[in-house]
Parts: structure tokens; sequence; C-alpha cells
């Protein structure tokens, strides 16, 4: 349990450097071929963070809107309130507030910008199909999700791919419209100008992929990590596993889901994986890989 | 004079570092301390849910005197208990007297089938549930605590200050380790 979270801790962060690596790398082609220096970088931040920085402060409120959840009061679903408020005992953050959404698919997802302002979502699918202790395995992992902040290392991935989309965009506009200043600086020898603008050029027509796939492989190990976590706010990982057998077998689509909140959701809501290559551009790994893991806790 | 002031930079560095260490210790203490005051919180939710529990049974089944005053007993035990293992025992017995009035409420259909009785069963599953969760996160807490006690070079300052290796709540009677068994 405590070697799953240590190592996607680390595969995670490993990721965001590399991804950091790609950004600089980016800057430095722009800053050379135009001989407008870290400028290029700073831009692109500016253009970017702002643009993403909404979606992230709000992200409670828009993925409830998005969604359709309905708040609940204790008196409707105890049982989900008290099992949410046991795991924020054991995961020692506030009880985040809890929605439901009707829907006889079963799902569940948790969102919010810090622990004090998040919230939990289920279907009523959810709690239909699942025990107690599946729920409380499905509960802690989004519990997990909170605790980890994902939401901010999601919104990081996404302002990353972003500069990366907006340096390479312009690189290329570069190359298409014209040098600019820095032929006059002169670089040392002719072949070596044109190793580097070809290199330049690969790099920004392949970051924008290249960024994608970091960011889903990042959502993918932060979603091993929050069922290592959530296996270790229940102490029971057999929960967990149990209830993703049973939500792997369930092939309804989630009605109130699409491709912009899918990757939220403990299982993709849009059931529609098959192959090597979709594997790639995933938001969460298979769930075969994921029972697995908890298995062998 | 450089080598004076590198000495005295390092210096400074060694102080800061330990009253980093220093300060880390109290705060981790201070969780542990705090995790162990909201066990008490969840207890005592369970204590106040007991009162209501047993007139909702009585008003379906007032005969069952035995098991009213057993858990009436359990329960007043338990709210005086002084030490950790007092507690523990006391806890453990209330635990079973509980179980014990609900196989009994088994045999009224009509209670079971009250909203309130059935409103109180899920309250009470769910506060034991939480007391789980609560001496858990204590655990974990002191998990923390005692290593950054224990690793070096924390483990200088832990002595120097005299910070002590805290307790993990377990279970002392292994009587407690046996499933709880129900008599009518």
């Amino acid at each position: 349990m405590y070697e799953q979270i240590t190592r996607n801790k680390w595969r995670s962060f490993f990721l965001i450097l590399f991804f950091l690596g790609l950004i600089f790398a980016l800057s430095w082609a722009f800053g050379e071929l135009t001989g407008w220096g870290p400028q290029g970088l700073i831009l692109a931040a500016v253009i970017a963070v702002p643009m993403t920085f909404g979606s992230y402060y709000a992200s409670d409120k828009i993925v409830l809107a998005i969604s359709r959840a309905k708040p609940v009061q204790k008196i409707d679903y105890p049982y989900l309130y008290n099992v949410v408020e046991g795991l924020a005992i054991a995961a020692g953050l506030p009880k985040p507030r809890c929605y439901v959404i009707d829907d006889t698919a079963p799902n569940a997802f948790a969102s919010g910008r810090n622990p004090k302002n998040s919230v939990i979502v289920v279907t009523t699918g959810l709690l239909q199909k699942l025990n107690r202790a599946e729920l409380e395995g499905v509960l802690a992992h989004e519990m997990s999700h909170i605790k980890n902040r994902d939401v901010l290392v999601q919104t990081l991935a996404v302002v990353m791919v972003g500069v990366v989309a907006l340096l390479s965009d312009w690189i290329l506009r570069t190359f298409i419209w014209g040098r600019g200043r820095k032929r006059s600086r002169g670089k040392s020898s002719g072949n070596a100008a044109a190793i580097f603008v070809v290199i330049a050029l690969v790099l920004a027509i392949l970051s924008p992929l290249i960024a994608q796939l970091l960011k889903l492989s990042i959502s993918r190990k932060r979603e091993f990590l929050a069922d290592a976590n959530g296996a270790l706010l229940t102490r029971y990982p057999p929960g967990l596993a149990s209830a993703l057998k049973k939500l792997s077998e369930d092939k309804e689509p989630l009605e109130a889901a699409n491709k912009a909140t899918a990757h939220m959701y403990i299982v993709n809501p849009l059931k529609d994986i098959k192959g090597k290559v979709n594997k790639l551009f995933s938001t969460h790994p298979p769930i075969e890989d994921r029972i697995a893991a908890l298995e062998k806790m | 004079m450089i080598v004076l002031w590198i000495l005295i930079i390092i210096g400074v560095g060694f102080v800061l570092l330990a009253v980093g260490i220093y300060n880390g210790l109290i705060t981790l203490r201070n969780r542990a301390n705090n995790a162990w005051a909201q066990v008490d919180v969840q207890l005592r939710r369970r204590y106040d849910l007991i009162p209501n529990l047993m007139e909702t049974v009585r008003g379906y089944a007032k005969h069952e005197r035995e098991v009213f005053q057993k858990v009436t007993e359990a329960r007043s035990k338990a709210m005086d208990a002084e030490s950790v293992k007092e507690q523990e025992k006391a806890e453990n017995m209330l635990t079973g007297a509980l179980k014990s009035l609900f196989a009994v409420a088994e045999n009224y259909p009509d209670l079971k089938a009250s909203q309130n009785f059935m409103m109180l069963q899920e309250e009470l599953a769910g506060t034991e549930g939480k007391i789980a969760y609560a001496r858990q996160f204590y655990n974990d807490t002191v998990m923390k605590f005692n290593t950054k006690q224990q690793v070096f070079p924390s483990n200088i300052i832990a002595d120097m200050f005299g910070f002590k290796e805290k307790e993990y709540f377990e279970i002392e009677e292994p009587a407690a380790r046996e499933p709880v068994s129900v008599k009518f």
C-alpha cells in the first residue's frame, strides 16, 4: 500500500518535471529563433494561466452545473452522509458537500479547488448497486482525490498543455512568416543552424501531442494514487476492488457526462475504451490493472 | 575574515534547522493529541444516541427488561470510565449489549419497520464506523509523530526537549479480539 503510494507520487512528480523540461526546451528554441528570450515563455504563461484559473477556482460549481447534480440532505441519504463523514474523519479533512445525480449508471466523482470547498457526487445507480464495503471503497478513492489536491494537479497539467500549445504554435509561425532578427546575431556555422532549425521544427510539431500524452499519463498515475490512498483510508483494498469489478461489468454510459468531464469520474463514463492506442489516450488506467494493484496490497 | 562569515552562516543555518524540527515535532504532537480528543467526540455521540434508541424499542417491546438493564448499565460504566483500559473494557461491553438489543428487536416486526428505529439504527451504525475511523486517524497521527521522533536528525532535537514516544490505540484485552457473542 505505502509502496504504491510512494511510487505513484514519484512518477507523477517526474512526469511534471519532464513536462516542465519540455516547456523550457520549447521556450529556449523560441527564444533562439526570434531573439525574444524568455518573453515567449512569460507571454505564453500569462495567456494560459488566467484562462485556466477561472475554471480551477470555480471547479466545484462548474462541474455540478454540467452534471445536473442535486445537493442532498442527511435525512434523504443518511447512509451516504455517514460514510462520507467517517472517511473525512479518517482523512483528517473537513467534510465535503454531498451531491447526487439521478442516473442508473453507477459512477462517482469529486471536485473543488481545495478541501474546504470540495464536493463529492454519486449517482443513484451507484448507491443502489454497491454494498457498504464497496461504496466506502469508492468514496475513499474520491476523498483521496480531494486530499491529494488532484484538481490542482490537473489544472497545472492543463496550463502546461496550453503553454506548450502556444509556444509550438508561435515557433511554427516564425517559420512560416520569416525568422526575425536572430540572423544578425550570427550562429556559429551554417550546419549547426540548420540542425537546430530542424530540431526546433520537430519539437514544435510533436510537442502538443507529447503534452497531451503527458497530461493523460499524469492523470493515470493520480488515479492509481487515489486507489492506493483510498485503500489506506478504509484499510480494506478488497472493497474498492470489488466495486471496480462491478463497475467494469456495467455497460451503461452515464448520460450527464461528456468528454469534458469524463476524466474526473471513477471509471470512464463514456464506456468507449478498446485497444492499445486507446490506452495511451485514456484518462484512467485499465480497470484490470487497477484491480490487480489493489489485490497486491 | 571570510572564514568567519562562512562559519556564522553555517551556524545560523543549523539553528534555523533545529527550530524547524522543533516546531515540526510540536505540530505533530498536537495533531495526535487533538486526534485522541476527537475520538471522545464520537464516543459521546454514541452515548447520546442510546437513550433515544432505548425509548423507541421500549415503545414496542416493553417487557424485554433484561436487555434494557444491560444496555443502561454498560452505558453508565462506559461514561464513567477513567483509564484507557477501563474505557476499552466498558466500550466492549456496551457494544455487546447493543448487539443484544438489536437482536431482540428482530422479534418485533412493527419495531423493525418503524422509521424512527431504522434511522437510529443507521445513526448508530454510522457512529460505530466514525469511532473506528477516528481511532484509525489517531493511530496514523501517532505513527507520523513517532517516526519524526525517532528518525535522524530530528531524534536529536526530540531527545533534547523531551518528546516522548506516543502509544497507539490498541486492544489490551485478548478477549476483546474475539467476536462478540449475543445472548438472549
